[in-house]
This record gives structure tokens, sequence and C-alpha cells, in this order.
């Protein structure tokens, strides 16, 4: 700027250069981390898409029994066998219609009302254990990145459990205590809670792994330093200063432990070792479906499908979650 | 390297026995009765005897030492022998005869040692797991590099959408699927994988490949679904960095580039991605093999499950428990060797 021709005075041809001094505010209103988060997530069509079909699923099994009051165990016998409704298209003799617009089973129940209380009960498993796999997880990882002296003792104890043959375990476990669980909460409370806890008990190392290496990057960080030398207390940092900043791996893992719930619950129903049969889940009705799927392929695809979509829909949302919350990549 | 190999070796020992001691813990809540299945004129005295003889009377401490013995040190013995004695590998050495009829691990529902169960079943399941898993890296690792060269273009979308399916679809679902669109409507492949199944010409060597197709597809799905996003992460990782204008810049071909710079520097995670995904995918076989009917050692473990097999049971579990000590200890090693930058000391 010294080379400037000849300015009135030297005070006036600095503000002249440096023009933008003289803005009295920012020219566009600031904008929240979040916000930029949004725009970065809503780029990604697929967890857009993602995202809107897991919310259309859980209201649909939410709120689907009172709009299709149907009772899913309600016997029929009369009305067994039908096709679902689009058979009709093709063939118009089936013995379909709208009164079971999915068909029913070969006991005339409704397949429509079977897989939404399916539904309810597959979501119900995923959010429940994957709840339970983020505390455990975010626990440790916290602790373990937080407390040097727990580091060393909360991580070979995560290498161990990280060790364990994780699926059969899970089929031993829900063997060998489902009794004295059925007995004590009845036959559908029972497997509720050991499939929950399970399932939660046996998915958590990943998160605490990602959240403790997180934790000891933050940990060293100059605000913490600061909030150190004020006297917070470690309580404090951790719900104040870290945890904050960590809730991105935190959702992310969420997205992929709702996933592998669903697909484990299903697993284990398909297994046979899952909830009892006249209890419908998506992966029960499935494994009900396959000795008859060659007159039936409908019952196979219906509840197959629903699994597929809505695990589909949980992984591309954590994938546009992944590159939303990621610093480095939003605004490319 | 070869200290910290040493001392994760020594490690696992006590990582392993912890497990087993878990596993084994887990066993001796089981409320199962092995005897349940004895008719009930059987008089209770006689009833007690027959426990005593399967070695369920002594404390738990007792039977777990029993089991670490005979897993530890028996069934070694029984292997050396048979290395050295049939085995054409080993055979030419002397015959060794360490093994003199101390008691194996006894399978309750056989009455057989587990071990040569075990060994009947492992060929089944290395053939259709180990073939998936070559299956689908073979189809993985171009599409991992192909997507990341060309990010965000239309086979980059498409590719994350197929390997998105392949995460999400449940082998469960894709199983029964294909079985009826290709054994039911369209009647190519057999649904139904046949392990006696003798290969001796081109005729019968055809119908071994027409049965393999539909479980190797299955499970090389998922492998292709996750190693290929590895892949691809990878690879954007290393695309970005600054060797790789280095090596634009000194005039290098662009396939020079991608394929050597970048691809042998993103190949660093991707081998420890597929050592570490091994064992997994031995456990994700227990439901493929249950769906085509394949006797390989994941339904064995379930068949053992729902007969109260608890030596069985203990056993196979121990062994999904090795493959992934094992393996976790090669995919460390192998870091450490092929990332000059990795030191363990």
């Amino acid at each position: 700027m010294t080379e400037q021709a000849t300015p009135a005075s030297p005070l006036e041809a600095d503000i002249e250069t440096i023009g933008a001094l003289m803005d009295k505010g920012p020219s566009k209103p600031p904008r929240s981390q979040w916000r930029d988060v949004w725009d970065q997530f809503r780029k990604h069509k697929g967890a857009v898409f993602g995202g809107g079909f897991l919310l259309l699923i859980t209201f649909a099994v939410v709120f689907g029994p009172y709009i299709w009051d149907v009772d899913p165990k309600a016997l029929d016998i009369r009305n067994k066998n039908w096709r679902p409704v689009y058979t009709l298209l093709w063939d118009g003799g089936a013995n379909a219609g709208w009164a079971h617009p999915f068909g029913t089973d070969q006991l005339g129940r409704d397949i429509l009302a079977q897989m939404i209380s399916g539904g309810r009960v597959s979501m119900a498993v995923g959010w429940l254990a994957m709840g339970l796999a983020l505390v455990i997880g975010t626990a440790v990882g916290v602790i373990a990145g937080y407390f040097k002296w727990l580091d060393f003792w909360l991580m070979r104890f995560t290498d161990l459990v990280l060790s364990l043959p994780i699926l059969p375990l899970v089929l031993l476990a829900v063997t060998l205590f489902r009794q004295p669980l059925n007995s004590r909460f009845g036959p559908e409370g029972g497997m509720f809670i050991l499939i929950v806890s399970v399932i939660g008990l046996t998915s958590w190392m990943q998160t605490a792994r990602i959240v403790r290496g997180d934790i000891l990057a933050l940990k060293e960080r100059e605000f913490i330093l600061a909030a150190r030398s004020i006297g917070t207390t470690s309580g404090k940092i951790i719900r104040r200063h870290l945890l904050p900043n960590v809730i991105s791996p935190i959702m992310v893992s969420a997205t992929l432990g709702l996933a592998t719930a669903i697909i484990t619950e299903s697993a284990l129903s398909f297994l046979g070792v899952g909830f009892p049969s006249d209890y419908p889940t998506w992966g029960k009705l499935l494994a009900d479906a396959v000795p008859r799927m060659q007159d039936f392929p409908e019952r196979v695809l219906l509840p197959g499908i629903a699994i597929s979509l809505t695990v589909l829909g949980v992984n591309y949302l954590g994938d546009g979650l992944r590159d939303a919350l990621d610093p480095r990549i939003r605004g490319r | 390297m070869l200290t910290f190999t040493i001392r994760r070796l020594l490690l696992s020992i006590p990582t392993l026995l912890l497990i087993s001691l878990v596993i084994f813990g887990l066993l001796q809540l089981a409320p199962g009765d092995p005897m349940a299945q004895v008719p009930l004129t059987v008089p209770p005295e006689v009833k007690q005897k027959m426990r005593e003889a399967l070695g369920l009377g002594q404390a738990w401490y007792v039977q777990y030492y029993k089991w670490l013995v005979q897993f530890f040190w028996i069934e070694p013995k029984v292997l050396v022998d048979y290395l050295t004695n049939s085995s054409t590998l080993l055979g030419w050495l002397p015959d060794t005869s360490l093994y003199n009829g101390e008691l194996r691990v006894i399978s309750w529902q056989t009455r057989s040692p587990v071990m040569d169960i075990v060994a009947q079943r492992m060929p089944q399941t290395l053939w259709v797991v180990g073939l998936s898993y070559i299956v689908g890296i073979v189809i993985a690792i171009p599409i991992g590099i192909y997507s990341a060269y060309r990010h965000y273009s239309v086979f980059d979308q498409a590719g994350t959408f197929i390997t998105m399916i392949g995460f999400s679809i449940p082998p469960f679902f894709t199983g029964p699927l294909l079985i009826v669109i290709f054994s039911v409507y369209l009647g190519w492949l057999p649904s139904i994988y046949d392990t006696t199944h003798v290969v001796n010409d081109w005729a019968s060597f055809k119908v071994q490949f027409f049965q393999m197709i539909m479980p190797v597809m299955v499970l090389a799905l998922q492998t292709t679904a996750q190693i290929s996003r590895y892949m691809r992460g990878a690879m954007l990782d290393n695309l970005n960095q600054d060797y790789v204008r280095t090596a634009r810049a000194k005039g290098l071909k662009e396939g020079v580039v991608v394929m050597v710079h970048v691809l042998r520097n993103s190949m660093i995670p991707v081998v420890t991605v597929i050592a570490l995904g091994m064992p997994a995918i031995f456990g994700g076989a227990i439901i493929t093999e249950n769906v085509f009917k394949v006797n390989g050692i994941g339904q064995l473990l379930l068949t053992a499950l729902f007969a109260n097999d608890l030596p069985m049971v203990m056993t196979l579990t121990f062994i999904f428990a090795i493959l992934i000590v094992l393996f976790n200890l090669i995919a460390d090693v192998l870091y450490g060797l092929l990332d000059p930058r990795i030191r363990y000391d």
C-alpha cells in the first residue's frame, strides 16, 4: 500500500485500501456449526432418503396399529393363504383382495398387521440395543481416554471382548438364558430383555475405541487446559467440554449400531433362537416363510425387503452423517 | 518387529485362557440337562453314574482343568501323530506315537472325539468360506480403486449403492432370495450344497462348481461390500496427499501414479482389514451354511447348541476365539511390516 498515488493524508489512504475494515458488521449473518452440518447433509441425497425412510418406517410401526387395527394374532382359518393384492394384476382369479393387502399366512393371520407389529419389535430392539451399546461404549471410551490409570485395563478389557466370537456367544447366551428370563418376565418380555442386553453388551467396543481415541486427542487441547486452570472438576470437563466434542463419532457409530442390532436380532430369529413364533418380528416372519417360499415367495420377500430397506436407510444416513460431521469434507 | 511378534504371541496366551474361562463359565450356567433324552425308565442311580461318566460330577474347576489339558496337550499330540503317521506332507518323518489312549474331548452327541468331527467338517467350511473371501477381495479391490479415482462419478455412486446394498441385505435374506430365483424359478443351480459329492472328472467338477456358486456369492457380497468401502476410503485419503502431486509433477504416467504410488500406500489398511475380517466370516458363515445346508463348522455349532452338546460348543467357540486372536495378531504384524512409519517398540 506504500505504492498508492499521493494520498491526501496517510490515514485516509489506509482506510480506503483496507475498505473491509470499515464494515460495521459481518456481511453475511454468522452460520452455526449445525447449520453447516445440515447443509452438507442435505447435499447427500442418499442420506436424506435414508433418514427419511427411517423416520417413515418408525412412524409406520409406531402409529400403524392405530390405522390398520387388525389383530396380528387373530386366526381366520377360512381366509388362509391369501396372496398380496398386487397378484390380481396378472392373475384375476387369485385369492386376494383389499381386505388383506399383503395377504394372509397359513393360519389366516393378516400379514400387513404382522409386518407392522414385527417391525415394532425389530425397531424397538434395534433402538434400545443401540442405545445400550452407545451408553456403555461412550462411558468406557470417555473413562479410558480421560483417566490415564484406567486406560490400560479398560482397553485390555475392550480388546478381550473384541476377540470373543460374537455370533456364537450370542447364540449361546440366548439359548442358555432363555429359560430363567422367560419364567421371570414371560416368554415375550424375557426374550426382549435378553436380546436387547445381549446385543447391547456385545457391540459397544467400536464406539469405546473411537471415543477413547478422540478424547485422548482432545484432552491435550488448550481449552481443556483453560477449563482445568479455572478449577473445573473432571466431571464438568467431561460433560461440558469433552462430550459435545465427541458427539459426531458417537452419532456415526449409533447409526452403525442400529443397523447391526436390527440384523443381529433378525439373524437370531432366523436361526430359531429368537422370539417365540407367535410373536412376530421381521426375522421371525422371514424364517417361518422360508419352508414354503416356493408357493408364497412374497412372505419371504416382504419382511426381507423391510429389513434390508431399513438397514440400507440407516447405513446411508450414517454415511451422510459422517460426511456432514467431518469438517474436512464439509464444504467440498 | 520380531520382539513385538513374540510379545504379542505371549500376550495372546493369557487372553485365550481368559476367553476360554468366559466361555466355560457361560456354559456352566447352562440349565439344559444332557440326560434329558435318556428314557424315564432308567433308574436315577444309573443316571447319576451316566452323568459321572460324562465328567459332570466334579467341581467346575476340575472340569475346566481337564478340558484345558485335553485341548492344549492331548489334542496336539493326536495331531502330531496324525501328521507324522498318515499325512502326505510330513509322513516321511519318523512315526511319533505320542498319544496313547488318554481321554480326548468327547462329543456328547456322537460319543466320538470333537476334534475328529471338526476335522471332517473343516474342509467344507474352508472351501465355501475361503473361496468366497477370495472372490470378494478380487471383486472389491478394483471397484474400490476406480470409485475413489472417479470420486462422485456415476460409477462411484453406483458402486457405493451396491456396496451399501451388500452391507444392508443380510445373508439370511439373500440366500433364500437366490434360491427362489435360481433354483425354483430358473432351475439353474441346486439349492442344497451336497458335501458328499466327489470331484473326479469334468462333469462332477461342473456339478461342484454349480453348487458352490450361490453360497460363495452370498458370502462374497458381504466381503465385497466391506472391503471395497475400505479400499475406496484408503484411496481417497491418499489421492489428495502431497506425494501424489509430486509424482504427477515429475511427469509420471497417471497409471503409474495411481496403480503404484497410491495403490501401494492404500493397501496397508486394506490388508489389515482383510486379515481382521477372516474370523468374522467364519461367524457369518453360520447363517449361510444354515441356509444352503452346508455341513461345515458353523452348522456343527448350531446343531451342537440345540442338542446341548457342551464339549462340542465349548471347543468350537474356542476355535473361533483362537482364529480371532490369531488374525488380530497377523493384522498387527502385517501393519508393522507394510508401513515402515509404524514402530511398535
